[in-house]
């Protein structure tokens, strides 16, 4: 079993992009929370041709469904938390309830909820902290029905994270937690 | 204040080190003694003299050796090693009772002299060294060791720990390792390997190949072991490896994410975190019986534990009170007090091999700090501030202690040492960025 990761490239891309509007919360601004899903932001012809990292289509918003691009783009594959906070704001149950629906849909994948967190903190506090987070967006995702056998959490800590920045927007970027959809082999 | 110091085993490890006898008789007590209780010490001057010996290559390791011994007096910051330009008596004279009247001028209080030799042409080596009080006139010590060639950075380290421990009266931490993680590669994408060198620097080794994200390496007390945490999908896992042989085998088997792993004095209880559920606790694990002991149980982040000396306590870090600060409790998680009570996070505590203080990370005002407080929280001094530091560990005399510092504007991890005081900070050359410093006890 290994975590498939295509889109993150255009993902980041996405974020670079958003970055760039004043007006677009940061936290806010993940793939997948508001509108990426209904309809097509200015950006979209330029992400659409960088994100043909293996995909079958390299059309925005039009990954095959099921797959972990379509997850991704359509649905948001992260939600964000406040600093040393496990806690699941509006932003992020949104997201966990669009991933809910889309794991009830496809209900032959599994997947694994990574748990990170900022590099403020020790790095053993992180490891246990980033823990607690994936743990409350898989038992956010549970209580909306989605078979606990299907998720598998574990905790990077501050070991992994996508910003490598030492500012805030930085550290908003990197305290997350991460649905991967598992490739089965 | 004095404490009662056990003197430690200097044979050992194939290192024979028999006493030698006095060349003068001793006519006084030996008066060369540094008080290291006070805060700032003024370091004491001491010249280290090149051993003798009888051919260009015996010369030759007898220079390499009291090269040894300076660099550590001089980095523990406790000495001023005299510059040898200013000696007057040759090394090959004192292979006699030095003149002390030529080394007074220089205001040498103490003198290592020593000689290399070679008996009967074979492999192996002897090498006889002494500390003398200059102003008394009298041998302090005098020490001999038979060792195979290669050995001699070892006896170098011990001849420092000698005089360490004669002329401070606390015990050396010269002759041990420090095991650590050697970093590369981009932020987001870090490669780490467990390494292990000689507290030196010295003989430095990689220990995994970097295909693991592995973390938080520690030493076992008889310095043949090391424990370490595995971060790899689905199972991050604690596993241990065995030095003399380089193979790693799993710690055990535990229900979640285990990890923080720890030796207590007797090198079989180790202290690990679980975390499952949202819920991070502190367990005992007891090698030989293979029997887990869960500790603390509150629903909260329980985790980075250390034991104190004796083994009779844990000092450990908790958000049980709603952020993160420092707790001890009896080994068996009973009697828990809370010793931090200033503001920000605290983290990564562990308890000095002389029990006398705990270090630790706390983060405040925008910075990362190492402090010092007693066991029961009291007299709290941070004695570092810089943008990340953390992960302190103690040197095995509990005076100096190793820790990581990230200078995010170079992106730069390194390892640094400083005094329990906060006096005397040095950087520990690697060969890779570093992180996660672990320091041995003194090597068996």
């Amino acid at each position: 079993m290994t975590s498939l990761r295509l889109a993150l490239p255009a993902l980041l891309l996405l974020l670079a992009a958003c970055a760039s509007t004043p007006e677009d919360e940061v936290g806010g601004a993940a793939a997948g929370s508001g509108g990426f899903g209904n309809g097509a932001p200015g950006s979209a012809t330029e992400l659409g041709s960088d994100a043909d990292f293996g995909m079958e289509n390299d059309v925005f918003g039009s990954a095959v469904p099921g797959t972990p691009e379509d997850f991704e783009i359509n649905v948001g594959d992260r939600v964000f938390f406040a600093f040393d906070s496990s806690t699941l704001d509006a932003d992020a149950r949104s997201t966990l309830d669009r991933q809910a629906a889309w794991l009830q849909q496809f209900r032959e994948i599994t997947v694994t909820m990574e748990g990170h967190t900022d590099e403020r903190g020790t790095r053993e506090y992180n490891l246990a902290l980033g823990e607690r987070r994936a743990t409350a967006a898989t038992n956010y995702l549970v209580a909306l029905g989605v078979d606990p056998g299907r998720i598998l959490t574990i905790s990077y800590g501050e070991e992994r994270p996508v910003d490598p920045g030492n500012d805030e927007t930085a550290y908003r970027q990197n305290r997350r937690a991460v649905t991967v959809i598992n490739l089965v082999n | 204040m004095k404490r009662d110091w056990s003197r430690r085993r200097l044979v050992g490890g194939g290192l024979a080190a028999l006493t030698v006898p006095a060349l003068a008789p001793a006519v006084v007590r030996a008066q060369v003694r540094l008080d290291i209780t006070r805060g700032v010490v003024e370091p004491i001057p001491i010249a280290v003299s090149p051993f003798a010996g009888d051919d260009p290559s015996l010369r030759d390791t007898g220079l390499a050796v009291a090269e040894l011994v300076t660099a550590n007096l001089e980095r523990s910051g406790l000495f001023r090693v005299i510059d040898r330009m200013a000696y007057i008596q040759d090394p090959e004279s004192l292979r006699e009772t030095p003149r002390f009247a030529e080394w007074r001028p220089i205001n040498a209080q103490a003198l290592v002299t020593g000689v290399v030799s070679r008996p009967g042409g074979g492999d192996r080596l002897v090498i006889e060294f002494r500390l003398w009080d200059v102003f008394s006139g009298s041998q302090m010590r005098g020490l001999r060791y038979d060792l195979a060639a290669d050995g001699w950075r070892r006896v170098g380290h011990q001849i420092a720990d000698v005089v360490y421990e004669r002329i401070t009266g606390e015990p050396g931490y010269f002759d041990t390792k420090i095991v650590y993680v050697s970093q590369s590669g981009p932020k987001t994408r870090r490669v780490k390997r467990i390494a292990i060198m000689d507290q030196d620097g010295a003989n430095h080794r990689f220990l995994t190949d970097g295909g693991d994200l592995v973390l938080t390496p520690q030493i076992a007390p008889d310095g043949r072991r090391i424990a370490y945490f595995v971060l790899r999908t689905p199972n991050p896992r604690i596993m241990l490896m065995d030095l003399a042989s380089g193979r790693s085998a799993e710690l055990g088997q535990f229900p979640g994410m285990s990890f923080t792993p720890r030796f207590a004095p007797d090198g079989n209880q180790m202290l690990l975190t679980i975390a499952a559920g949202g819920k991070s606790d502190i367990f005992a694990f007891d090698q030989a019986a293979r029997r887990t002991t869960q500790l603390t149980r509150t629903g909260a982040i329980d985790t980075s534990p250390s034991f104190s000396p004796d083994g009779a306590r844990i000092v450990f870090n908790s958000d049980r009170g709603g952020s993160p600060h420092l707790y001890t409790m009896n080994r068996d998680g009973s009697n828990v007090q809370r010793i931090s009570f200033e503001r920000g996070q605290y983290g990564s505590p562990a308890w000095s091999p002389r029990g006398d203080m705990i270090a630790f990370t706390r983060i405040t005002g925008g910075f990362f700090h190492i402090g010092v407080m007693e066991p029961n929280g009291a007299n709290e001094r941070l004695i570092t501030r810089s943008a990340f530091d953390e992960n302190p560990s103690w040197a095995p005399n509990g005076r100096h202690i190793i820790f990581t510092r990230e200078n995010p504007q170079q992106d730069r991890t390194r390892l640094f040492t400083i005094d329990s005081t906060g006096h005397n900070l040095r950087e520990v050359a690697t060969p890779l960025d570093a992180s996660d410093p672990a320091w041995s006890s003194l090597l068996p």
